[in-house]
């Protein structure tokens, strides 16, 4: 194949896969992208063989096909619950694959005289490993296999100054050596970029794991990027470049939703939260919190009242939590949803930013349970509307309705914008129970004289309120 | 292919992602991410240039590994990504 024809069929792909991206603005045409980027990318690698002659090397098509079959295979298993840890375990392993062209560039080549390939193979072995180690930290801890509770090591900051440093210094004598095997430096700069991502992502607590999982997204892209330039590789340099954009502006989305500075994270502010200093506040809302339980006891008598509010109210704004999935009570909402609406109430979804475990993730949840994707709105479409609401339901949410976000100082949701739903008439909460949510704040709404907690599992208080 | 022209690529490649993906709603950015994770693992075509081209066996067991991980990033990445599209219906009656 010549050049010429190589390159002009590589840059309609990554037109290709640009314009796929285009089509997902909108969920009409967003599967027709999907498929247009997937056809592109196949495209790019049958030319990539093509180019370099290697059409008929059989261990590379055998990689592929077990690749290919592993992937498809978690695919069609994972549930919408279980999609972010998938996400991350899947970053992790195009980052780790990225590393590895990385390491096999520099363990091939005893004397690589291109300090430019040599400088990019440093760097994508670097960002390679992290991105592996830290999504692989990410997915555990969004699987419950290790606590979800920021990991805070004795002289945490020590040890990365530590790590970083030893990260540099070996990267630099591998640049600079000129001659013998680079294999032992290399292999020192692959265990300590692993522990750098290791003790980066282990203090970052569970609220935060949505930034985490679109800053390694992001990585992950930089680091193909990274590497393809150490290959001479324009379509792994161009797609890899837009990976990275993604994840940042993701990133970015994530960060404002919840008012939070990405250094902040990573320098594990987290963990600062469960300190002395809101443990007072904390305090006097557990003594509310009681008085609050007496009341949601005396008012399940009041059947009557809840039947008065749910007739009398035209508005309706459902507002869904994680703990709305982790209930697996999607498809009851759903059947609560029809309810109302054949009543000929007018019924929204509010959607916070932050709800579920990944940008968009409740989106895909109430998706799955064919929740029609029109009802569903922002916080910044719907915030002004709770005042004009009659009824509020919060199902298995806590920390997006928590007005102590506005109020209480030096705690983790402070300065978050939350979903108003304390200005709604009446607000009716389907939760577990009183605990202080993800971002271990205790709820001030839960205090409010016009809200009634029905607490329990979401599936069973929603049949027994609704009958549905 | 000179280095420049490649650090060119990589500028002009970025900011036209970062345009396409502005415009994308917060309704679909976790199918978004999925599909952003399934082209990371373009670094396939790194994978199997260096498998090939490794002389080491080391080399070209690593090599094969990193095919491995980067097909499972691309094909699981594509497929999951195209169950939740499916997902999103605007009138449940069509269906």
């Amino acid at each position: 194949m010549s050049n010429s024809l190589y390159y002009t069929l590589a840059l309609i792909c990554v037109i290709g896969i640009i314009w796929g991206i285009r089509l997902m603005n909108s969920p009409k045409t967003a599967i027709s992208g999907n498929l247009l980027g997937a056809i592109s990318l196949s495209i790019t690698v049958i030319l990539t063989l093509l180019k370099y002659g290697i059409l008929s090397d059989y261990v590379l098509w055998a990689g592929m096909i077990a690749g290919g079959l592993i992937g498809y295979y978690i695919s069609i298993k994972v549930t919408m619950l279980k999609i972010p840890q998938m996400v991350a375990l899947f970053n992790g392993l195009g980052g780790g694959a990225s590393g590895l062209v990385a390491i096999i560039i520099l363990a091939e080549n005893h004397n690589i005289e291109n300090l430019f390939i040599k400088i990019t193979a440093v760097l994508g072995l670097i960002v390679g490993w992290v991105t592996f180690s830290g999504s692989i930290v990410a997915a555990l801890k969004l699987d419950q296999k290790i606590s979800q509770k920021p990991i805070q090591l004795k002289k945490h900051n020590l040890i990365i100054g530590i790590s970083s440093a030893l990260t540099c210094i070996i990267a630099i004598l591998l640049i600079i050596k000129s001659s013998g095997s680079l294999l032992f430096l290399t292999l020192l700069l692959l265990a300590n970029s692993s522990i750098w991502g290791i003790i980066l992502t282990i203090r970052v607590g569970g609220a935060d794991m949505p930034i985490t999982i679109s800053l390694l997204n992001s990585l992950s892209g930089v680091a193909g990027a990274v590497t393809g330039l150490a290959i001479y590789d324009p379509v792994l340099v161009a797609v890899g470049g837009i990976v990275g954009a993604a994840g940042l502006i993701l990133t970015q989305v994530m960060c404002k939703a919840m008012n939070r500075s990405l250094t902040s994270i990573l320098i594990g502010k987290t963990a600062v939260a469960y300190g002395k200093n809101d443990s007072d506040k904390a305090g006097v809302a557990f003594a509310e919190n009681d008085i609050n339980r007496e009341k949601a006891i005396k008012q399940e008598s009041e059947e009557e009242k809840i039947k008065r509010i749910i007739e009398e109210a035209k508005s309706i704004v459902i507002i869904p939590g994680y703990g709305m999935a982790l209930a697996q009570a999607q498809y009851i909402v759903k059947g609560l949803y029809e309810k109302l609406t054949d009543e000929g109430k007018e019924v929204k979804f509010a959607i916070h930013p932050v709800a579920g475990r990944m940008p968009g993730h409740m989106n895909v949840l109430l998706a799955e349970a064919d929740i029609p994707y029109d009802s569903l709105f922002e916080l910044d479409d719907i915030n002004d509307e709770f005042s004009s609401t009659d009824l509020v339901i919060v199902v298995g949410a806590n920390d997006v309705i928590n007005p102590a976000a506005n109020t209480a100082e030096g705690t983790p949701i402070y300065g978050m914008p939350i979903l108003n739903a304390h200005l709604a008439k009446n607000i009716i909460i389907f939760n577990k129970d009183t605990n202080p949510g993800y971002a271990g704040v205790q709820n001030t709404l839960y205090e409010l004289d016009k809200v009634i907690l029905k607490l329990g599992d979401a599936k069973d208080t929603i049949s027994e309120v609704f009958g549905v | 292919m000179k280095a420049y022209y490649l650090i060119i690529v990589f500028v002009v490649t970025t900011i036209a992602g970062y345009k396409v993906i502005k415009d994308v709603p917060s309704l679909l950015h976790t199918p978004l991410m999925s599909g952003m994770n399934a082209l990371s693992g373009i670094t396939i075509l790194g994978a199997l240039v260096s498998t090939a081209a490794a002389v080491r066996t080391g080399s070209k067991i690593l090599g094969v590994v990193a095919i491995i991980f980067a097909m499972v990033n691309v094909a699981g990445g594509f497929c999951v990504t195209h169950r939740m599209l499916k997902m999103f219906k605007n009138q449940p009656e069509e269906e």
